[in-house]
């Protein structure tokens, strides 16, 4: 299958189970919601996904277009083409957002081969305006001093650049102001394509107002317990996440 | 960054590997191994000095004898540095020249591998380039000799132009000021005398190029630099040495006077090999409302002690030392600054930071001083490291005296590591494990490295990615 298979999986850190059995699949071309309460786990299937060392995977699959990349490293699984936009993107002091897009890049050249750019800052440039980003935006140092909607643009703006086919947006609009909230919004809805498939992680219903997911999953004690369509959003943000004491 | 950075043309070549060449030895003069009168005479015999050079060397001499290692304070490895075993002076015996043409082939050769003479095209004002103990090529571009900029070596300096250097020679820095300073004096040559008159402003940089190449050598330049009322300048200095069995050492005296007004911008990147014992003393005198500027970089050696240092002896005068330190394995970098705050509303400003990878140690000795009697000085020090490795190391020993009246001094001091979710960071997005740290150190240093020319920061980004392959793992 095209997309993200995830089967069985069971994540530990520091010797707890911390996803235990997870089963979820996001065809390319959809985008798909993982909504649930605080210590569900959901940041760490995220983390565990990319890589993370100290996220280790104790059983299951990870299938990227099919292709298993559990036990890769994460600059490997970046480069299959997997994003992950996280909750608490890291600051770069003295590392320019242009010139750490341009290192990603190049890094995704074959050996001794450069992106052009001219070409680079040409499409840089493009997917700013798209962004309604200022341009001197790019000058700045990756994340360095930056409020919550400006870490949060930034890695867009990374996941726009580097078009993975694979992203998981992790609690991407905590933190955001209303008019941050949907410049994150159309980003990610620019960034949906019949290519790509996305997934969200998020705690609230609101960033689901402005991206319509195809499908909402409810994950507790470390697995996915409920899956509806986009409406299952809606009913949650009305009854919480009380059934789940049931 | 890390990867856009890896074919960009080397114009200075500063690399280790680059530098890890030398040719046979074929020396007309060699003053032999060891230290003793007849050395000191000998190299005075060389160069035809005037009878009172030879009594400075002499006294110089007789202090370095008395002095002591300091050892209670520096590294106890000074203690390794065998001096009956250095050999003090070689020369070629050939004139310097001027035309690359003339200067003999393997010296030539080892400047064009290092791209000297593109560079003096490029971009320089003039270049002196010394090979060993002596100059072996010097040049500057003819407007500046009109307008009576003088930009010699020091044999030359003292031999040609004794009312101008004689004045200043061996008074910032006396004889005495340190057991190395005391070595110097006693057994110079070479380095780079110059001296830039009233109200000349010299555009583009004057360049020295300093190159070990024979084993158990050490090398004992001397500069003066005078730049007269008004006057501004930028000078930059780069070493190499190939890397031998045995240590060598490079012992050096830097001297720089700004009269009133004037500026001056001493530039060094330092790479020499990780065997060489890196023993300097920088001192500038600032005149009233004159400024003195060291922006230092050192990546080579295997000990550096050096703590560019600026006398504000008029009233307004700046100074300022901008410091970059990379310490690898087995290497030490003592590095740091001095201000001495000698007249009211004189100004400092220190940024010092500092790299420490695998077993590397590096040290901040700073000292400011604004005795009493001076009133509205200020000082700003800032003094950064971080540390790579779990047994990398970093010291900070900053020395403040502040009596006066109205004089404000300010320390701001940090230490960091590399954070593993930083790397995890730049990693998701593709980068491996050893561009991640790259990346990450550029990062921490660039405001510092675009303090250097262009020509410069470029050379050094790349010797800091170089600098980091295999650091981690």
């Amino acid at each position: 299958m095209r997309g993200l298979e995830i089967e069985n999986l069971t994540v530990r850190v520091a010797g707890r189970n911390v996803v235990e059995g997870l089963n979820l699949k996001v065809p390319a071309g959809e985008v798909h919601a993982i909504m649930g309460p605080n210590g569900t786990g959901k940041s760490s299937l995220s983390k565990a996904i990319a890589g993370h060392p100290d996220y280790s995977i104790a059983g299951g699959r990870v299938l990227l277009d099919g292709e298993d990349i559990v036990g890769l490293a994460p600059d490997a699984i970046s480069k299959k083409g997997f994003f992950l936009a996280f909750q608490y993107p890291v600051s770069i002091p003295g590392v320019s957002i242009a010139n750490f897009i341009r290192a990603c890049l190049n890094a995704r050249m074959p050996e001794g081969e450069k992106i052009n750019p001219v070409e680079y800052y040409k499409e840089l440039y493009a997917k700013m305006d798209e962004l309604k980003m200022d341009r001197s935006f790019t000058t700045r140092s990756v994340n360095d001093g930056f409020s919550g909607g400006e870490k949060k643009r930034c890695d867009i703006l990374q996941m726009l650049m580097l078009n993975p086919k694979f992203a998981i947006l992790d609690e991407t609009d905590s933190g955001l102001d209303i008019d941050a909230l949907r410049i994150v919004a159309d980003g990610v809805n620019s960034a949906r394509s019949p290519e790509r498939g996305m997934l969200l992680i998020t705690h609230y219903h609101r960033l689901l107002e402005y991206v319509k997911p195809d499908m909402v999953h409810v994950m507790s004690g470390g697995r996915i317990v409920k899956s509806g369509g986009a409406e299952l959003a809606v009913e949650l943000e009305k009854t919480g996440y009380d059934f789940l004491k049931d | 960054m890390a990867e856009s950075l890896d074919n960009v043309h080397s114009e200075l070549n500063l690399d280790r590997s680059v530098g890890d060449f030398s040719f046979a030895e074929d020396y007309a003069y060699d003053a032999g191994v060891g230290l003793n009168e007849d050395v000191v005479k000998y190299i005075s015999g060389v160069k035809r000095e005037d009878p009172w050079i030879l009594e400075f060397r002499l006294k110089a001499l007789k202090a370095f004898e008395s002095m002591k290692n300091p050892t209670h304070w520096a590294s106890k490895k000074l203690d390794e540095l065998d001096f009956s075993k250095i050999r003090f002076y070689l020369a070629k015996g050939a004139k310097k020249t001027r035309s690359w043409d003339e200067v003999p082939e393997d010296v030539k050769k080892t400047f064009e591998r290092l791209g000297v003479p593109e560079q003096e095209r490029a971009f320089l004002a003039g270049v002196e380039a010394q090979f060993d103990s002596e100059s072996a090529y010097s040049n500057m571009k003819s407007h500046l000799e009109k307008d009576g900029v003088i930009f010699v070596d020091s044999t030359e300096g003292l031999m040609k132009y004794p009312e101008i250097f004689r004045k200043y020679f061996g008074k910032v820095i006396p004889i005495s000021d340190n057991k190395y300073s005391a070595l110097n004096s006693a057994v110079f040559s070479g380095g780079s005398f110059i001296y830039v008159p009233k109200g000349v402003k010299v555009k583009q940089p004057l360049q020295a190029y300093f190159r070990i190449n024979a084993e158990s050598f050490g090398q004992f330049e001397r500069t003066l630099i005078i730049a007269d009322e008004g006057a501004e300048l930028m000078y930059m200095e780069g070493c190499t040495a190939p890397k031998f069995e045995t240590g060598t050492l490079h012992s050096a005296v830097v001297e720089l006077v700004a009269l009133k007004g004037a500026k001056i911008q001493y530039v060094t990147v330092q790479n020499w090999s990780d065997n060489v014992f890196n023993l300097v003393t920088k001192r500038g005198v600032a005149e009233e409302g004159a400024q003195i500027r060291w922006i230092d970089c050192n990546i080579g050696s295997g000990i550096t002690m050096k703590y560019p240092a600026v006398v504000l002896k008029g009233r307004e005068s700046r100074g300022e030392v901008i410091s970059i330190a990379l310490a690898n394995k087995k290497q030490h970098q003592d590095t740091g600054a001095k201000m001495m705050h000698l007249a009211d509303s004189t100004t400092s400003n220190i940024v010092s930071k500092s790299v420490s990878i695998s077993d590397g140690r590096a040290s901040y000795r700073g000292m400011v001083y604004m005795p009493r009697g001076v009133s509205k000085c200020k000082n700003n020090t800032v003094c950064d490291a971080l540390l790579i490795n779990s047994n990398s190391r970093t010291d900070t020993y900053p020395a403040v005296i502040c009596s006066g009246q109205n004089n404000s001094v300010q320390h701001e001091a940090s230490v960091s590591k590399v954070s593993e979710e930083q790397i995890f960071y730049m990693r998701q997005r593709g980068l491996s494990e050893s561009e991640a740290m790259s990346l990450s150190v550029n990062g921490f240093v660039n405001d510092l490295v675009r303090e250097f020319p262009m020509e410069y920061s470029v050379e050094l980004r790349r010797l800091i990615e170089l600098q980091m392959e295999g650091s981690v793992g």
